[in-house]
């Protein structure tokens, strides 16, 4: 109601234009609840769908486990599994966390000049396309440690894509905008601060979510290469041994482990992005419709 | 402004030659067909690119280390040129805050200014919940909040419908009485330049130059009146027809 006021009252000062305002267009209560329940209700039904399979095919539990068996695993196998998650997990952020500060950072310093950019942006190509999993092996040698060769694996993934979507972002600045900031004077930092950090956001997020993804994704592949062993191993370790072991049912609670680890970060990397864009830009605003 | 002449000339001649001595509260149109160099030269006066050849005189008591008259300049764009991540407040706040003067200090002269313009109840708002004409006047507000004594227009009401574009024409012109200031506004209106002006400066294409100098000193209000008085039709002849003139020279010179 109160806004319906502001409106009325403005338009007696500023003309008919101020009238048309533009709505936001909002999902109603039902529809939202709905876009809630659909996809957990079909993840269920799957679930259901695999456990009547198992339960009426009579698989045997070292060929597929049932729903049931791999959520017994989780909890029976728990004090083997988490520790796993948390080396994958913090391999995982730190990678992410490193490609992050170093991406923004040398989009930063490679948007400054075109030399600079011509100079180094060969080396993050050469990195991008040479396959990870055929480097991994090597890195262990030259790493002083497992943790850290992996941690190099899951930055380098990560790496690229936060780069050239920062690159990409700080170079598409609205033209007029940077005219506005040299006509007031702006030094190169305020303009770096105020203007082309803030309108490159949509971009970081784009970058954001795809290294997140990514990062988990390249922390595992890379320790599967690696074949890191014992004490401080990860997910994929307990996958392969798992595996090795025939123990299906703690390799599918493995397997479930990172999987809502993905889903985690695809989630936290979204809310991030939706946080930072919500109020001003496009994209944010079509994913509440 | 008092003594204000500008002279340059450009590689690609968008300019050649252009003398212009701009009056101290003076209300001056460049109009022109497009092409003619009439937004070339705005910029030039903002400082944004400097002449090939030139100068541009200001009173020398203005004149900073820069060469410009640093904060005595507001420039509005053919686009409303807002920041999308920043509200309306945000927005004004910009050049004040490129200075370093701090919010709290700020506010009183932005919400003044965004009362000027009609948008007291909008601070908060983003500038994609605004209709273009607002958009507009939050680019007017941003121009002025500094105070400047030259307000430079490129043609900034090209993109809105008629009745918007009447509406803030009256707006401009209220502004302009009010705060007595300098404005230079660039259009290729005919019918929107002997409205505002006192004074239109028809420019000609190929290159850039002045044809014609055209004082307008009318005592009458402008207002919705004015807009079918006789005084105005008059007007709106002359200078479309010295508009014609200078098209046709352009042409030629092709």
């Amino acid at each position: 109601m109160s806004d319906a006021v502001a409106f009325d009252k403005a338009s007696t000062e500023a003309g008919t234009d101020s009238q048309v305002v533009i709505p936001i267009s909002r999902s109603s209560v039902s529809e939202r609840v709905l876009s809630i329940v659909v996809p957990v209700f079909m993840v269920l039904l799957a679930i259901a769908a695999w456990q009547a399979h198992i339960v009426i095919n009579q698989v045997p539990r070292y060929i597929m486990p049932a729903p049931l068996d791999v959520v017994t695993a989780l909890f029976t196998d728990w004090g083997t599994l988490a520790p796993s998650l948390l080396v994958t997990l913090r391999i995982t952020v730190m990678a992410l966390a490193i490609a992050l500060v170093g991406g923004v950072g040398l989009a930063i310093i490679l948007v400054q000049s075109r030399w600079i950019e011509l100079a180094l942006f060969p080396f993050a190509v050469i990195l991008q396309v040479t396959p990870m999993i055929a480097i991994a092996p090597l890195l262990i040698i030259y790493m002083p440690d497992t943790q850290s060769a992996l941690l190099t694996c899951a930055f380098v993934v990560a790496f690229f894509p936060i780069l050239s979507n920062m690159v990409a972002g700080l170079k598409s600045v609205d033209h007029n905008l940077l005219n506005l900031f040299e006509l007031y004077g702006a030094s190169r930092w305020q303009t770096l601060i105020h203007l082309k950090l803030p309108s490159s956001l949509p971009y970081f997020a784009a970058g954001l979510r795809i290294g997140g993804g990514l990062s988990l994704i390249a922390a595992v592949v890379a320790e599967f290469a690696a074949g890191s062993a014992g004490k401080g191993s990860g997910l994929a370790f307990r996958l392969l041994e798992s595996g090795y072991r025939l123990n299906y049912p703690r390799l599918y609670a493995a397997l479930v482990l990172l999987m809502m680890t993905g889903v985690a970060i695809f989630a936290l990397t979204s809310l991030i992005s939706w946080a930072m864009l919500h109020r001003w830009h496009e994209s944010a605003l079509k994913r509440e419709n | 402004m008092r003594h204000v002449s500008k002279l340059f000339s450009n590689g690609t001649l968008a300019l050649k030659d252009m003398s212009l001595d701009v009056q101290r509260g003076e209300f001056l149109s460049l109009l022109g067909p497009s092409g003619c160099g009439k937004s070339t030269a705005l910029r030039i006066i903002a400082g944004l690119g400097a002449p090939s050849s030139g100068t541009i005189d200001w009173p020398s008591s203005q004149i900073s280390k820069k060469g410009l008259p640093e904060g005595d300049v507001g420039f509005v764009f053919q686009e409303p040129t807002l920041m999308p991540w920043q509200t309306v407040w945000g927005n004004v706040y910009l050049p004040l805050r490129l200075r370093g003067v701090s919010k709290a200090d700020a506010n009183p002269a932005i919400m003044e200014v965004l009362a000027s313009v009609g948008l007291a109840d909008f601070t908060k708002s983003y500038p994609r919940e605004l209709s273009g004409g607002m958009k507009m006047r939050v680019s007017i507000a941003r121009a002025l909040v500094t105070k400047p004594k030259l307000l430079l227009m490129d043609e900034p009401f090209a993109a809105l419908d008629e009745i918007t574009r009447q509406k803030l024409n009256d707006d401009v012109l209220r502004l302009w009485r009010e705060t007595g200031i300098t404005v230079i506004f660039v259009t290729h209106s005919v019918f929107e330049s002997a409205f505002l002006s006192n004074r239109i400066v028809v420019m000609r294409a190929r290159p850039g130059q002045v044809y014609a100098d055209l004082p307008l000193e009318t005592s009458a209000v402008r207002d919705e009146n004015y807009r079918t008085s006789e005084e105005y039709r008059a007007t709106t002849d002359t200078v479309s027809r010295a508009l014609q003139e200078a098209i046709m020279r352009g042409a030629q010179a092709k």
